[in-house]
C-alpha cells in the first residue's frame, strides 16, 4: 500500500486531494456523492466579509475542455460561514481548507480574524488566500497581479491568525513571471502556494454578436488549462530547487480530471492536489482522482505519495 | 394567493440521489424533438414530477465538460428492464445533439433525481397544467398525480408550429380537457397559450396552475394566475453547468419566504418556484440581472 498522507508547513493530512475553492460550493452538496470527511480538505468557496449577490447572468459559458465563468464571488459573507458552513463542515468529520477574499487588504484581514474567531475552527488546517480578487484602491486591478499588493495582503491575513495555522496565496497564472508573485507571497509570511487560479478569457456569443458572459470576460478552467497549472508549478518548484524562494509546499490546482492528470501536478512540485471544474462533469471526481492516483502510484513502485513530488525535476 | 393550496415535497425524499449509468433501451422521434427511454432504476425509484437529471455528453475524456439537465417526462420504478426514466431531448447544439443521437444499447452517464418537484394541492382542486414546446413534458406524470388526488386537470400547449407541440394526444388521454396554440395556426388556435389560459383557469376555477416552458411564457402563465386568484407553479429552463448546486451559474432572483430577493440556484432551489417569488423584472432576452435590492447586490463604488 502506498502511503497517500501528505504534510504542509506542519499540518498532516490524510490525503494530498482537495476540492477547489468555487467548485464544490461549502460542502452539503458533495456530500451527497461522497463522504467530505475522506478528503486530504474539504477547501471552501471564497468567503468575503459580508453576503454577496455575485454577478447576473449568463455567467458561463463552455470552452473546448473547459468553461468560462464570471458568478463574481457570489457568497454568503464570513458571518454566516462561521455560523452555519463551517460548523457542519466540522459536524460531519472534514478537514477544511477556507477560501478568504477581499476587495481591500483590510477586508481579507476583517474576514480572516472572524475566521479564527468562529467557534468551528478546530477543523481548520489552513486558510487559502484568493488573492485574485480586483483591488478596488488600485482601479480593480487583481491583487495576484502585483507583488507589492499581494505581500501586502499576505502579511495582514499572517498577522490575524496563530502561527501554527499555515496560510496559502492562490496565485493567478495571468503575470509576467509567477515565480516574483510567489517569491514576494512567501516573504511576506505566505506558509504555501496553491497555484493555479483561472485565466482570463473571453467568449463572443456569434448569433448576438456581443460578450456571451453578463461580466463580459471570466476565469477560464478545466482540463484545457492544465498545461499551464503544470508549468507554473514546475517553474515556482524550479526556483525553490535553486534557492531563489524559500521552500514552501505547492497546492496543485488546475485541469485535474484523473489520477493521471494530478501525477502530472505533483510530478511538477506539487504536495497536494485540488479537482476544481472535473466535479461539474462527476460530482465524484475528488475521490475517484485519489483512487486512481493512489493506484498509479502504486503500480509505478512508489512507497509513499511524497516520493513522488517534484519527482521529475531530477530526471 | 394562500400558502396552503399546495405543500412541499419532503426533504427527505428530496435530498436523495444517484449517479449511474443508464443504458438507451428505445429512442424515437417525436416532431421536433428526441423521446429517449434509460434504464435508471436509481432514478426511477426516487424521482418525482418536476425533478430533472443531469447527463454528461461523450465519454469519460469527452471534452465537453459541462452536463445537460432535461427535466423528467415519466418513470417506471418497475419495468421490464428494470426502472427506466423517459426525457424529450431538443437538439440545439452539439451536446444536446450528442445526446439525442444516442442508439438502443448506448450508455449515458446520469446524475439524478434533482431539484425540487412540483407541489401538490393538499384539496382536490381544479388546476390547469401549461406547457410551451417540449416543456410539456413533465406535466403529464404530473397531471396523473393531481387526478389520482381527485383533481379536476385541464391542460393548455402551445408552440412555434404543429411540430414543436409534444404531448398533444398524451395530454387528452392524460387530462379533462386540452387547448392547443400555434403561433403560425398549423395546429389548434392561431396565437399562445396566454391567449386562451384565462378562459380556461375561469372556467375549471383553477386553484393552481403549473407551468413548463420559456421564461417568457413562465410569467405571462403568472400575472394571469395571479389575476385570477390560482397559485403559480413553475420550472424553469435555465442553463445549468452541473446541476447539482456547486458551480453557482444558474441562479436566478427570487423573492424568499423573508420578503428579500436573492439569486438562488434554480437546480437546488428549483427548477419549481412559485411564480410570485420570481423577479421577472429583472429579465431580459439572454439572462436576468441582479435587482438593486438583492441581498448583497453590488453597490456603487463597491464590489
Amino acid at each position: 500500500m502506498v502511503e497517500m498522507s501528505t504534510t504542509l508547513s506542519g499540518r498532516r493530512l490524510a490525503n494530498p486531494l482537495m476540492t477547489a475553492s468555487g467548485c464544490a460550493a461549502n460542502g452539503q452538496e458533495l456530500h451527497r456523492f461522497f463522504d467530505v470527511a475522506g478528503l486530504g480538505a474539504f477547501v471552501t468557496k471564497s468567503v468575503m466579509a459580508d453576503p454577496r449577490s455575485g454577478r447576473g447572468t449568463p455567467r458561463m459559458a463552455e470552452t473546448p475542455s473547459g468553461m468560462l465563468n464570471s458568478i463574481g464571488l457570489q457568497g454568503p459573507g464570513i458571518t454566516a460561514f462561521v455560523e452555519h458552513d463551517l460548523p457542519w463542515l466540522a459536524s460531519v468529520g472534514a478537514t477544511v481548507l477556507p477560501s478568504i477574499a477581499g476587495s481591500s487588504s483590510t477586508e481579507f484581514a476583517h474576514v480572516a480574524a472572524a475566521l479564527y474567531a468562529g467557534r468551528a475552527f478546530d477543523c481548520v488546517a489552513g486558510v487559502e488566500v484568493n488573492i485574485s480578487c480586483p483591488n478596488v484602491a488600485n482601479r480593480g486591478l487583481v491583487f495576484a497581479c502585483d507583488p507589492l499588493a499581494s505581500a501586502k495582503v499576505v502579511a495582514l491575513v499572517r498577522e490575524q491568525l496563530p502561527r501554527d495555522v499555515p496560510i496559502f496565496a492562490k496565485l493567478s497564472p495571468d503575470v509576467t513571471d509567477i515565480t516574483s508573485i510567489a517569491a514576494a507571497c512567501v516573504k511576506a509570511g505566505a506558509d504555501g502556494l496553491t497555484m493555479i487560479n483561472t485565466l482570463l478569457g473571453m467568449v463572443i456569443d456569434t448569433e448576438r454578436l456581443r460578450p456571451q458572459l453578463g461580466g463580459v470576460t471570466g476565469g477560464l478552467s478545466g482540463p484545457g488549462i492544465r498545461p499551464v497549472a503544470v508549468r507554473a508549478i514546475w517553474q515556482v518548484r524550479r526556483a525553490m530547487f535553486e534557492g531563489r524562494i524559500p521552500t514552501v509546499p505547492i497546492i496543485g490546482v488546475g485541469g485535474v480530471r484523473t489520477g493521471n492528470d494530478a501525477l502530472e501536478l505533483v510530478a511538477a512540485g506539487a504536495s497536494a492536489v485540488q479537482v476544481g471544474t472535473a466535479t461539474f462533469n462527476d460530482p465524484s471526481a475528488p475521490m475517484r482522482v485519489l483512487a486512481e492516483l493512489t493506484a498509479l502510484l502504486e503500480a509505478k513502485g512508489f512507497a509513499s505519495f511524497t516520493d513522488a513530488v517534484g519527482v521529475a525535476h531530477g530526471r | 394567493m394562500s400558502d396552503l393550496v399546495t405543500q412541499p415535497v419532503s426533504p427527505g425524499r428530496r435530498a436523495r440521489v444517484t449517479h449511474e449509468q443508464a443504458e438507451v433501451i428505445a429512442t424515437r422521434r417525436v416532431g421536433s424533438y428526441q423521446h429517449l427511454t434509460l434504464v435508471a432504476p436509481g432514478v426511477a425509484e426516487l424521482a418525482r414530477p418536476g425533478q430533472f437529471i443531469a447527463l454528461a455528453v461523450g465519454g469519460e475524456s469527452s471534452s465537453t465538460l459541462l452536463r445537460r439537465s432535461f427535466s423528467i417526462h415519466k418513470v417506471s420504478p418497475s419495468g421490464t428492464y428494470g426502472g427506466t426514466v423517459e426525457i424529450v431531448v431538443s437538439a440545439v447544439g452539439a451536446g444536446t445533439r450528442w445526446i439525442a443521437s444516442r442508439r438502443s444499447h448506448d450508455l449515458i452517464d446520469v446524475v439524478g433525481p434533482l431539484g425540487r418537484a412540483f407541489p401538490l394541492p393538499t384539496e382536490p382542486v381544479a388546476c390547469v397544467l401549461v406547457g410551451g414546446g417540449y416543456g410539456s413534458a413533465p406535466l403529464f406524470w404530473l397531471a396523473a398525480e393531481l387526478r389520482a388526488r381527485g383533481c379536476h386537470v385541464e391542460m393548455v400547449l402551445g408552440a412555434a408550429s404543429e411540430d414543436k407541440l409534444f404531448g398533444v394526444t398524451l395530454a387528452r388521454r392524460s387530462s379533462d380537457g386540452v387547448s392547443v396554440t400555434t403561433d403560425d395556426g398549423s395546429a389548434g388556435q392561431q396565437g399562445w397559450v396566454s391567449d386562451v389560459l384565462p378562459e380556461v383557469i375561469t372556467r375549471v376555477a383553477a386553484g393552481v396552475v403549473y407551468g413548463c416552458g420559456p421564461m417568457g411564457m413562465l410569467r405571462s402563465i403568472t400575472e394571469i394566475a395571479t389575476a385570477h386568484g390560482a397559485a403559480a407553479q413553475v420550472a424553469v429552463e435555465e442553463s445549468m453547468a452541473c446541476g447539482v448546486g456547486i458551480c453557482m451559474t444558474c441562479v436566478m432572483p427570487v423573492v424568499g419566504d423573508d420578503g428579500l430577493t436573492r439569486m438562488v440556484r434554480s437546480c437546488v432551489e428549483g427548477p419549481v418556484f412559485r411564480g410570485d417569488r420570481v423577479r421577472w423584472d429583472a429579465f431580459s432576452g439572454s439572462g436576468a440581472h441582479v435587482p438593486p435590492d438583492a441581498v448583497g447586490a453590488p453597490r456603487t463604488g463597491g464590489h
